[in-house]
């Protein structure tokens, strides 16, 4: 085979190689020998111990769509509540409860994560990689984040549930009024979850920048992969924003700090800066890579490439440059200098420029292509319609003076979900429809996934609609219920039908994933004809991904015989083998040369066990056991020392028979 | 045009210096981490400009013995550089040396640091400016500690002969990390004892 090795002659090919060149067709020698190489062990071990990107990325999708569906359960009993007045359904207390953990849950455990799985399983696959740069980070970030989730319902049985709202404002959510765990449990529940996030995040951008194929130039890589870049940049920046704030206020709750104590000049807006800081910049890392499935996804169905590329890229990282200049448009009834709303205000405007070529990026593209009406096609057609209407309502609330009359009512309500729902789940269910072939090998059932959508749509407007004018109407949010001479009783019973038909939608596409599982259509390596690097894979892709290191010549390396763009062929059949245990090659950050190989870590517990003792440290701190928080802190740093220790299969130390060839240390 | 033509040049393999994974990481790690201290500031000068209280409650504080804690913080930095510069240079005993020093100099700076907390005549709880200064130098304080286990450990796999010249990622990616502790303390420092002179 050509993959002999040829390298044997250097002095210690350990350290440095040629990488062998060559094919590895399905059921040859060495394709069978990555396979041994990548494959994690059978049963529970290797499920406890894999770092395989594509097995992390599909437990972040199921998890998060478990934590959907429950916020989504939430929102429905709250819909009961409100579909009629003077209900008696849910105590105020139980309401609050109710609505806060129905935030929390969409915003923080489904909405990023959801996100995270589909980055986690197809960036390597996108970029041309056998994994992420850092294998077991990837394990760790989810086990931090599931237990996060369990943490933050751990008091929701006992009717302790976080109840001060998902932007949690002090004073309410201070020591004196707010006297039970609720909010502990919430605050170094979101402590916690930020860990797994920042791990996250600093795992998708150095992957960016040192782990793409051979030729995939900066100004080719999908735009899926600049979304979750800019997102995970703006996490970096941000999340410790949100993580101070939170961890101040156990402080202040639980050893008698002051910070937002106003009886000892501490101070309340300190907190809405704080979470704002960071809550605007999570509102676009919520949204940007779905934006980034849509504009990958959908030309594939406009069967072209995407209008504007390098426009959208840009847009993508302006509007999260801007997105860090808006904060206060969340603090404008706060009684802020006119300067600073003016300033916050204008730039919250600014957004919708980047935001517009965005829209017009994706109109060209169906404009000038030839739509198959798919059901992904439906799903990113509607999420553009969404898109405008949430987008609209969003510089409307951008102008101080309508802001001041619209602020805590259900039009904020309607113009959130229009944009979390519409550029948030409509992109992850057409994303499912549209990668299930590749996750599964299974087709999922075209019928039942158009009728999931028209019903989904249809009862999402009927839904969301009507809270524009129930907020017009002066209903403020977050009420338990309403007395019926306010004239609010049809805006609110039509959106309690609204949001049960949005949830058959919803369930419709539950049943269509059972069914398909089972009984779908085999998919092949591309079922719909796509044009990046996941669908040159088979279905669902081996452990290994790639049995060689392709090279890319494109932006649309499967696309390129029918453009052809002159811009050279890609190599995908013939590439770098890299078959000396896990490997992968290290490329330079903008042209993406090759500058070094990559020796990738076996699967390991020890994710795991960081994982494990890191989140029973925050139950220590719960529960005040500070001994037992000591010696999970203890632990943790035992097994990280463990993780970290340097090993010589990933060649981070040097050989000990380097040492005899006369090569003396010390 | 794509060049496709297969790389003939030896590249590194596994983690190579800065070429390594790791590298990139604690970069990104040290972007976050410095957010943090970051926020830490701006809360602090947001209080601070708003409060009306004396700032700080007992008066301006004493810079002699933080300004020489400084020092050591600054010079066990050197120490930790040079410790690197020795492995790349095969000069491992040197190396041992240099990190062993910056270890103890780091230790210093702790114990001088406790003994600083120990004088304060408020607490943590006792008003705002004490929740500050314990927070923000507390923060800081478990940075160093962590950053003196990583220099422990780096010296153990040193005299264990696990680096030199051509491996010794281990020693960069814990070092910058070392060297972010004490630029961040140069922050707090102007922050919490200089600031107040102004």
């Amino acid at each position: 085979m050509a993959f002999s090795d040829v390298t044997r002659n250097l002095p210690d090919d350990r350290l440095d190689r040629v990488p062998d060149f060559g094919r590895a067709p399905m059921g040859s020698a060495t394709e069978a020998h990555l396979a041994h190489i990548w494959e994690s062990a059978p049963g529970w071990r290797g499920w406890l111990s894999t770092v395989d990107h594509k097995a992390i990325g599909l437990r972040y999708l199921v998890t998060a769509f478990i934590f959907l569906l429950m916020g989504g359960i939430e929102a429905l009993i709250m819909r009961v509540q409100l579909a009629l007045p003077d209900q008696t359904l849910l105590t105020p207390e139980q309401y609050n409860q109710l609505f806060t953990m129905h935030g929390v849950t969409m915003i923080f455990l489904y909405a990023l994560p959801i996100l995270s799985g589909f980055s986690n399983y197809l960036w390597p696959l996108l970029l041309g990689s056998r994994d992420m740069a850092f294998p077991r980070l990837n394990a760790l970030s989810y086990w931090v984040f599931l237990f996060a989730g369990i943490f933050m319902y751990a008091s929701f049985p006992i009717g302790q549930a976080p109840n001060a709202g998902w932007f949690n404002y002090v004073p309410f959510s201070g020591p004196i009024y707010n006297t039970g765990p609720n909010i502990d449990v919430f605050a170094l529940g979101m402590v916690l979850l930020g860990i797994s996030t920042t791990v996250g995040s600093v795992n998708f951008v150095v992957t960016l920048f040192r782990m793409r194929a051979p030729g995939m130039t900066i100004n080719r890589v999908p735009i899926l992969v600049w979304g979750t870049l800019t997102a995970s940049v703006a996490n970096l920046l941000a999340i410790p924003a949100v993580s101070l704030a939170f961890f101040l206020l156990w402080l202040d709750r639980q050893i008698g700090t002051h910070f937002f104590d106003v009886a000892n000049g501490g101070k309340p807006l300190l907190w809405q800066h704080l979470f704002w800081i960071f809550g605007h910049p999570w509102v676009y890392a919520i949204v940007l890579p779905a934006m980034g499935i849509v504009s990958d996804a959908l030309p594939t169905f406009c069967r072209r490439p995407l209008v504007g590329y390098a426009a959208m890229a840009l847009a993508t990282m302006a509007t999260m440059l801007v997105g860090f200049e808006v904060w206060i448009h969340h603090m404008f009834a706060t009684g802020l200098p006119t300067v600073a709303l003016s300033i916050f205000g204008a730039a919250s405007m600014v957004i919708s420029i980047p935001s517009s070529v965005a829209v017009f990026s994706w109109i060209a593209t169906i404009w000038l292509g030839r739509p198959v009406f798919k059901t992904p096609f439906l799903f990113f057609a509607g999420f553009v319609i969404l898109f405008v209407i949430g987008g609209l309502s969003g510089v409307m609330t951008a102008a101080v003076s309508l802001d001041w009359q619209l602020n805590e009512t259900y039009f904020i309500v309607a113009h959130l979900h229009y944009v979390l729902l519409g550029i948030n789940v409509f992109p992850v269910v057409g994303g499912i429809y549209y990668w299930f072939p590749k996750f599964t090998g299974r087709m999922m059932n075209e019928k039942m996934g158009k009728w999931s959508f028209w019903v989904m749509f249809i009862g999402f407007n009927v839904g969301f609609f009507p809270m524009h004018i129930a907020g017009l109407l002066g209903m403020p949010r977050r009420i338990y219920t309403y007395s019926s001479r306010m004239g609010w009783d049809t805006v609110n019973m039509i959106t309690s039908i609204g949001s049960f038909v949005f949830a058959v939608g919803l369930l419709i596409f539950l049943v269509n994933i059972a069914i398909s599982l089972k009984r779908g259509a085999w998919a092949g390596a591309n079922p719909w004809d796509a044009a990046t690097l996941e669908w040159s894979v088979p279905s669902p892709p081996p452990a290994y991904n790639f049995a060689v290191i392709p090279i890319i010549a494109s932006r649309h390396p499967l696309w390129e015989d029918r453009l052809d763009e002159d811009n050279g062929r890609s190599s995908l059949t013939e590439g770098y083998l890299l078959t000396k245990g896990r490997e992968t090659i290290g490329t330079s950050p903008i042209d993406a040369r090759p500058v070094t190989i990559f020796k990738m870590p076996e699967d390991s517990y020890t994710p795991f066990f960081v994982g494990l003792f890191v989140s029973l440290l925050f139950v220590g701190l719960l529960l005040h056991w500070w001994n037992f928080a000591g010696a999970m802190a203890a632990a943790g740093s035992i097994a990280l020392i463990i993780w970290m220790w340097p090993q010589k299969a990933l060649v981070q130390r040097v050989f000990s028979t380097a040492r005899t060839n006369g090569e003396p240390h010390g | 045009m794509a060049d496709l033509s297969p790389f003939d040049q030896p590249l590194p393999v596994g983690s190579d210096g800065k070429l390594s994974g790791g590298w990139w990481g604690v970069l990104a790690l040290i972007v976050t981490e410095g957010s943090l201290f970051g926020y830490l500031l701006f809360a602090y000068f947001y209080l601070a400009a708003q409060t009306e209280q004396q700032w700080p409650p007992t008066g301006l504080p004493d810079l002699l013995l933080p300004g020489i804690n400084t020092a050591i913080l600054l010079l066990s930095s050197v120490c930790v550089w040079t410790s690197e510069r020795c492995i790349r240079k095969k000069q491992t005993r040197w190396a041992i040396t240099a990190m062993a020093l910056a270890i103890v100099l780091g230790a210093c700076f702790i114990g001088m640091q406790l003994n600083e907390w120990d004088k304060k005549t408020y607490g943590m709880t006792s008003d705002l400016y004490g929740s500050l200064y314990f927070t923000i130098t507390g923060f800081h304080l478990c940075h160093v500690m962590i950053g003196v286990v990583i220099l422990l450990l780096l010296l153990v796999w040193i005299s264990l002969g696990y680096f030199d010249d051509r491996r010794y990622a281990a020693v960069a990616i814990g070092g910058v990390y070392w060297h972010f502790v004490d630029v961040v303390w140069l922050f707090v420092f102007t922050s919490l004892y200089i600031f107040p002179y102004l």
